[in-house]
């Protein structure tokens, strides 16, 4: 074991440092880049991490073994396809290793698989990455091992030729050479990752869906999905931390074509350790992180709320499937951030702004069922359609649909109450819950009756017509009550 | 790379002295050579080949069981090491019982090549090449070479995508190709006699430094070639085998020499 003679200047340094800051307590004091020990790393499935252990005082020898699934899961809802694992999910299991420690890897090929498959951690000084020691057949396991010598947090995946395909079938994962102090503490830690995915039929097509080498070539991508799957993180699978905690994510890109660009609705990141390596930059609202590239970020919570995470090539997040739901608990603080506190009405022209009575506003009357729907279509593409979609379809998970809806179909009313005081909590739509705010529109009555007679008539919903009077009736009442759930 | 060369060595050694009578082939399709250009070549590199004969099914576990049974040295528990991993044949219930994990008429997986390449010896024929192999298999029900055709690839290539079912299916279940042989996409991967002379490396980005006649790169589909990512996708599954390998979706057929039959 020469493990000292990797590191005397590094320990030099260590030493240099400590001279300086020598009242100060640092943990790397008495820390020894000797073998000290064994074990078998801890693995974790995305979104979680592993814990670290900042207490020890030795480099470790981490034995990892990470088994090679492919298996057919949902990528969206209704919607199959045939992934290849790391460890059962996409992206691969969590590894998390010390700078310093010794990893013998081990790579085990499921029997049932067709393919050979290999790694190549981004993490590993040597040919290949590691690539050139672990091609295995179906059936067998290969066994290398490396030393972490650089910190920081990499991307690991196959490269079997066809590189792409094995990368486009979900062949990713991330692993965290901890730097020896280790990284500060923080209250919660996720694992998120982005890829990229080309079907044969478009997004949203159901049944099993076969890769499209053909879309691939051409960066044409039917789903970009935060953790293997539209739904990975939203809704239930949200991931959740309370006011005042510091949240770090250590987020991943896989690709295999597409760099994001990464943002949280609602949040500026306090720290990014740009492309996971040591340079800290602060106070940064999106960051981007490379195909086969990855960050860490971190930030407080201050206020309570759904954060939602997105590729801000923003298609791909209300399209393609690029968004994940960070949920805050905790009580409100309204001088960080009030709510709304005023809607009124704005004329250029009028000096103050005023409130205006609704009848002043109305212009000529729209008259005939056909001339409603036309006039409702205008407004509904202008302002439902960026969340419900232009074929009322919603977004799995965020945005509930309106074509075909059980909840719009089995109460109008209700459903004109919502366009008019906004609804806020958890609701049930053909099945799926749903959870997250619709804010009240400011629409005049006749552009709200003629916005639901449109949805009413369109996307297989029950028909019908809604008047004005409705809408009214439904103005002087409460706000509409979520459901029953919880 | 040094296991490359072992089966290379072996298989001259083996096949030199092959002198066998052979018998009137049944169950078996006559296929007329001819020449075709495989992914990794030029457009000068034509493959050619001569006619000869091939299984129409691959080999199945009743084929099998009654060759172990008569050369007992390639019994489970009988086979030396060397030629066969400790996978072999373990989804038998025993030596000479196949037992109901498998079915008597799919085709026998966990083989080695040196069992596969044997058996086909015991039965006076031999395993087909690697360039036969990939002859027949760009034929689709009506073409003898169907590689035009994107939905043929896309065919393919959705069964290489996924895993294999618990239990293998029987042979024969899959269309009838334009040379009247079935199986050959669908049902297993199959052994071919010299399996690893076009190589893949573990680290296949780096294969457009080495040989490109015996090397099938990276770079051989730097190309939109989309006709040939099936077939590129075989030889990445070839070169990842060693000759005592035994595979549960791995299996094989035979080959025989038209002339000499005829």
């Amino acid at each position: 074991m020469n493990t000292k003679t990797h590191y005397p200047t590094r320990i030099l340094s260590v030493f240099l440092i400590l001279l300086i800051l020598a009242c100060q307590e640092n943990k790397t004091q008495n820390y020894s880049f000797e073998i000290g020990g064994t074990r078998d790393a801890t693995l974790t499935a995305p979104p979680h991490v592993p814990t670290t252990d900042l207490n020890r005082t030795h480099a470790l020898k981490q034995t990892v073994h990470l088994e090679i699934i492919e298996h057919v899961r949902e990528i969206a809802e209704g919607v199959d396809y045939t992934f290849w694992t790391f460890g059962g999910t996409v992206p691969g299991s969590f590894i998390r290793v010390r700078e310093g420690d010794q990893v013998e890897f081990h790579l085990m090929n499921h029997p049932d698989n067709k393919m050979p498959h290999n790694i190549d951690l981004h993490a590993v000084n040597g040919p290949g990455g590691g690539a050139t020691s672990s091609f295995t057949a179906p059936g067998h396991e290969t066994v290398f091992s490396f030393k972490a010598l650089n910190p920081g947090l990499y991307v690991y995946h196959c490269a079997v030729a066809p590189v792409g395909m094995h990368i486009a079938n979900g062949m990713y994962g991330l692993i965290l050479v901890e730097p020896v102090e280790g990284l500060p503490p923080v209250d919660k830690e996720y694992y998120i990752m982005q890829g990229d995915f080309y079907t044969k039929g478009d997004h949203g097509d159901r049944g099993l869906q076969p890769f499209d080498m053909r879309k691939a070539m051409e960066e044409d991508a039917d789903y970009v999905v935060f953790n293997g799957s539209v739904s990975a993180l939203t809704g239930d699978n949200a991931i959740t931390a309370e006011v005042g905690e510091t949240v770090r994510l250590y987020v991943g890109n896989g690709g295999p074509n597409l760099v994001s660009s990464f943002h949280v609705i609602g949040e500026i990141f306090d720290k990014v350790h740009i492309e996971g390596g040591d340079a800290i930059n602060e106070n940064v609202q999106t960051t981007l992180i490379p195909a086969g590239g990855a960050t860490i970020v971190e930030f407080k919570v201050d206020v309570p709320g759904t954060f939602i995470l997105v590729d801000h090539s923003i298609f791909r997040a209300f399209n393609k499937g690029a968004l994940a739901m960070l949920k805050v608990g905790g009580t409100e603080d309204t001088t960080i951030y009030s709510g709304q506190q005023d809607d009124r009405i704005y004329l250029p022209e009028g000096g103050t702004p005023q409130e205006l009575p609704q009848s002043e506003v109305l212009k000529e009357p729209i008259v005939g069922l056909q001339a409603k729907i036309e006039a409702g279509k205008v407004v509904y593409t202008r302002v439902c359609q960026a969340c419900h979609q232009a074929e009322g379809q919603g977004i799995p998970g965020a945005f509930p649909p309106l074509a075909n809806s059980d909840y719009l179909n089995s109460d109008v009313d209700r459903a004109i109450a919502v366009v008019i005081h906004g609804l806020s909590g958890p609701i049930e739509v053909n099945g799926e819950r749903y959870d997250a705010v619709m804010p009240k529109l400011d629409l005049s009555d006749e552009e709200i009756a003629n916005t639901i007679t449109y949805v009413l008539n369109s996307w297989g919903n029950s028909g019908g017509e809604v008047t004005e009077e409705q809408v009214l009736a439904q103005r002087d009442k409460e706000s509409p009550q979520t459901s029953s759930i919880h | 790379m040094g296991y490359l060369k072992r089966p290379l060595i072996f298989m001259l050694v083996i096949w030199l002295p092959m002198e066998v009578s052979y018998a009137q082939p049944t169950g078996m399709s006559a296929i007329t050579g001819g020449s075709y250009v495989p992914f990794y070549g030029s457009d000068t590199a034509v493959v050619t080949v001569d006619n000869f004969l091939i299984d129409q099914y691959p080999v199945t576990n009743e084929e099998f069981l009654e060759f172990v049974k008569k050369y007992p040295s390639w019994q489970r528990s009988q086979v030396k090491r060397l030629f066969a991993e400790e996978a072999y044949l373990t989804v038998w219930e025993s030596d000479t019982v196949l037992g109901n994990a498998v079915l008597p008429q799919a085709p026998v997986t966990y083989v080695s090549w040196f069992a596969a390449k044997h058996y086909c010896q015991c039965q006076g024929k031999r395993l087909p090449t690697m360039e036969e192999w990939e002859f027949l298999a760009i034929a689709d029900k009506q073409r003898s070479d169907a590689r035009e055709d994107a939905t043929f690839h896309q065919a393919i290539l959705q069964w290489y995508e996924q895993p294999a079912p618990k239990v293998l299916p029987e042979v024969g279940n899959t269309e009838k190709n334009y040379w009247g042989v079935y199986d050959l996409h669908g049902l297993v991967w199959e052994w071919v006699l010299n399996f690893n002379s076009v190589m893949i490396t573990g680290e296949s980005r780096n294969d457009t430094a080495l040989d490109r006649n015996l090397y099938c790169a990276g770079g051989a589909l730097a190309s939109t070639d989309l006709m040939n990512y099936a077939a590129f996708m075989r030889f990445a599954f070839r070169s990842s085998l060693k000759a005592s390998y035994t595979l549960k979706n791995l299996g094989f057929r035979c080959a025989g020499v038209k002339d000499k039959e005829l």
